[in-house]
């Protein structure tokens, strides 16, 4: 039995239903999608007893306000952005009983960019190509293809089990910050650069306003481009995490909504560290240090360690 | 020129891109396909996604269960035992596309740069046939091969911030449609009526890679028809 759990009386700047992501279309152009930071939305489902494969919301800077239609377990992780349950706030990382009636919101993040929040049952809409994920620009997923709207119902599926209050202990959360370092293997197109490799792994880059979930531009030195090389390449598939320089010399990390660019990609961030991406705000410094392969895989062997065996401790 | 052995390159630690032609044309993008399709057919565990471009694929993986060198052995092997297919007649889908006016604002530009009429930018347009690449960027954009030269242009020097869904736009050698409203910087040259991404549809799009594509001009009366019906 679906139940409307909450309704959404202001939705936030940008609030999206997400979950692990829409595979198998990318040959058709449609993109991946999903939460940005899986860590954070894999925790906030774990907290809630909500299967990894449930949608949760991500919120982006400031999350909703809303009114609990049913009584519920919900859990917020990711930024720091305060949750207050009739004016008191709660902890982030902790499955939280909120009853019927309950005034539910969000005060702006302290620190990261997105907060993940997930209801026990596991949040509900009707999945499009294998998936709820919303895609914005394309009208895909969510709730009518779209942002959350004032006025819409959030709904959840029964609860399969009974909800163990729990948290996840501060020493496994990530750490939050202004100046951020991301591990990158240079390529597929670092032949088209000498000097701007140097340039790229040794300058302070800022995350421009201009950022959302298709891509983050950066704004730093030029990244020269080698003379006589091309600045463009035949357009071919992109993954997240992939560092596009466009003429202009200024790098645009694509995350998740294209699948395909023209583009010369100088260097690409291993997957171990796109979580961190996902939290750094507009106005965050980071640095883009190289790794090689064999220590980027160990890395993706240790996060997927990390997921599987999250350690939650009862409240 | 098709590659005999392809070449690689590493994407980050779970993506591998394979080359298998230098340029855009015909061939290579059959023979894409073609790797695609076999590669599905012998999927190893730890092999996520496969997505085609015109001569170059991007496979990802999970490194804990599929090594990276184990990747690339088996998509050359695989590559080397493809076998030349008999060619074979592609399904022809065809586009109607109101031409010029309110709904082509640069087909004015792209006779310009080729010292054409608009009425010539027309008639050549649409008397060619397509070869659909590939689908990607959004869902549903058509990347056409075998545009004539008598119609290149530039893309636009910044993109707009909205192109209409339906739009037929030239970009260099390229023609392509767009399917939904998005930013882009093709110079747009008419609009089809027809919606071309359904994901309610249980074929979400009207023409897939490897058909032939022809554009058909219409009238205005034709195309305020097609959108009536096309609800």
């Amino acid at each position: 039995m679906v139940r409307r759990i909450f309704e959404i009386l202001d939705p936030g700047p940008m609030t999206t239903i997400q979950d692990r992501g829409r595979f198998g279309f990318q040959k058709f152009g449609i993109p991946v999608s999903g939460s940005l930071d899986k860590f954070s939305s894999h925790v906030a489902n774990r907290l809630v007893g909500a299967s990894d494969d449930s949608p949760v919301l991500e919120m982006t800077f400031i999350g909703p306000k809303m009114v609990a239609l049913s009584d519920c377990f919900v859990a917020v992780a990711g930024a720091d952005m305060p949750m207050y349950v009739n004016g008191i706030e709660q902890p982030g990382w902790s499955s939280i009983k909120v009853h019927k009636g309950a005034l539910v919101h969000f005060g702006s993040a302290r620190n990261g960019l997105r907060s993940y929040l997930s209801v026990d049952g596991g949040i509900c809409c009707k999945p499009l190509m294998g998936s709820c994920s919303t895609f914005v620009a394309a009208k895909l997923g969510g709730i009518d293809g779209g942002k959350l709207k004032k006025g819409q119902y959030l709904q959840a599926d029964e609860a399969i089990r009974v909800v163990r209050p729990q948290t996840l202990p501060e020493e496994y959360r990530p750490t939050l910050g202004n100046n951020v370092t991301l591990r990158v293997l240079f390529g597929p197109q670092d032949d088209f650069f000498e000097k701007g490799l140097d340039t790229f792994v040794s300058s302070d880059y800022i995350v421009s306003p201009k950022s959302d979930r298709m891509g983050y531009r950066m704004q730093g030195p030029f990244v020269e481009f080698k003379n006589g090389s091309p600045m463009t390449i035949i357009s071919e598939p992109s993954m997240p995490g992939c560092v596009q320089v466009p003429p202009d010399g200024q790098p645009i990390v694509l995350f998740v909504e294209q699948t395909i660019g023209g583009y010369a990609k100088i260097a690409t961030i291993i997957s171990a560290d796109l979580d961190s991406l996902a939290q750094c705000r507009p106005g965050t410094k980071i640095n883009f240090k190289l790794t090689d392969l064999e220590q980027a895989q160990g890395a993706y062997v240790k996060y997927m360690k990390k997921l599987e065996q999250i350690t939650l401790a009862d409240i | 020129m098709l590659f005999d052995c392809p070449n690689f390159k590493v994407v980050g630690d779970t993506g591998l891109l394979t080359y298998i032609a230098d340029g855009i044309n015909k061939q290579a993008s059959v023979r894409v396909h073609q790797l695609v399709d076999a590669l599905d057919q012998n999927k190893p565990d730890g092999l996520l996604e496969i997505v085609p471009a015109y001569n170059s694929i991007l496979v990802t993986y999970r490194p804990d269960i599929l090594s990276t060198e184990l990747l690339i052995d088996l998509i050359a092997s695989v590559y080397s035992e493809l076998k030349l297919l008999p060619s074979v007649t592609p399904r022809i889908v065809e586009i109607p596309v109101l031409y010029a006016g309110e709904f082509g604002p640069d087909i004015e530009f792209v006779a310009n740069c080729n010292g054409l009429t608009v009425e010539e930018v027309v008639t050549i347009h649409s008397s060619t046939e397509y070869f659909v690449c590939m689908l990607g960027f959004t869902p549903g954009f058509a990347y056409l091969g075998g545009m004539s030269e008598q119609l290149h242009a530039p893309r636009l020097n910044s993109p707009r911030d909205i192109i209409s869904a339906g739009s037929v736009g030239i970009a260099n050698n390229q023609t392509g449609i767009y399917p939904i409203d998005v930013a882009g910087g093709w110079r747009i040259i008419g609009r089809t009526p027809l919606k071309l991404f359904d994901p309610f549809n249980a074929d979400p799009f009207i023409y897939k890679t490897g058909d032939a594509l022809r554009f058909r001009p219409i009238d205005r009366y034709e195309y305020d028809h097609l959108v009536n019906i096309n609800g």
